[in-house]
């Protein structure tokens, strides 16, 4: 079961209308190292990973939807005033075309989420490197986008967001090295 | 539709938000070092602050949580009334 609350996690605030930033941030929602694909990724790894980590697995995977709904704020209030001539000038005219001011998930390319880019392995210590190594490349992700961008209230989220992920990635972490002591203590001559 | 919401709103959002974080990084914290007392102890502190905060909140804005999480208005069914999160 899982409860929804009204409220973000944390403030998204954006300075002016800015569909350029939106086309950006959409990788964030349905690309490869996006929140979707890193909540599903981690949810569905819950049923084969061993008991001591599935707690973490649970909480991250869902902190990941709270992240994804910052995100989704972003782009509805990065383009929510937009006219099409705008939305045609940040290359979202393709987007336009077929989804008007809806959200998709695709990534910043146009390219439909798939769900390929969710690793399970079933092997403990392989889905929990996969996990890091998800987490550094939403790291640098949120920073590219920083790097491009100049809203500062915006910024400000996505410094949150790029916070978070080094948390998650020191917590995963610290599941394999649980992992890897329990497999030692095992181990019987 | 966007709605504008008095300061207090804000106020009690971010103070729910600040909240919220501490406990989030001491859920994530004690997946990892469950046996360490003095976070369960300021976690279960915090814990407790949230359930303030939530029914100082719900008293004037509304549930924030449904499924019988959070009481309705008497008079109406008010869950879904907004502001929603994105539109404030």
């Amino acid at each position: 079961m899982w409860l929804y609350e009204k409220k973000l996690q944390y403030p998204v605030k954006v300075s002016t209308c800015n569909p350029m930033l939106a086309k950006f941030l959409v990788e964030q929602y349905g690309g490869a190292d996006g929140e979707l694909a890193a909540a599903l990724r981690y949810l569905n790894q819950r049923y084969s990973i061993p008991d001591k980590v599935i707690g973490l697995l649970t909480d991250i995977g869902t902190e990941e939807f709270a992240h994804l709904e910052m995100i989704a704020t972003m782009i509805y209030k990065l383009t929510k005033d937009a006219k099409p001539e705008q939305m045609k000038q940040a290359g979202l005219d393709a987007h336009y075309a077929s989804h008007d001011s809806a959200l998709f998930y695709h990534n910043a390319s146009g390219v439909p989420f798939t769900t390929a880019y969710i690793a399970a392995k079933g092997d403990p210590i392989a889905d929990l490197y996969e996990d890091i190594a998800a987490e550094e490349k939403a790291r640098a992700t949120y920073q590219w986008i920083i790097d491009m961008s100049d809203d500062p209230d915006l910024n400000d989220s996505l410094r949150f967001l790029r916070e978070r992920e080094i948390i998650h990635s020191l917590r995963f972490r610290e599941a394999v090295e649980i992992l890897k002591e329990e497999r030692d203590r095992k181990v019987f001559f | 539709m966007p709605t504008s919401m008095p300061d207090d709103y804000y106020r009690l959002l971010h103070d729910l938000q600040a909240v919220d974080f501490v406990l989030v990084e001491l859920t994530l914290y004690l997946d990892t070092h469950p046996t360490d007392e003095e976070a369960v102890k300021q976690f279960n502190h915090y814990s407790s602050e949230r359930k303030k905060l939530k029914k100082q909140i719900e008293r004037s804005y509304g549930p924030l949580q449904q499924y019988g999480n959070s009481y309705s208005a008497t008079d109406k069914w008010n869950w879904s009334d907004g502001p929603w999160p994105w539109q404030v």
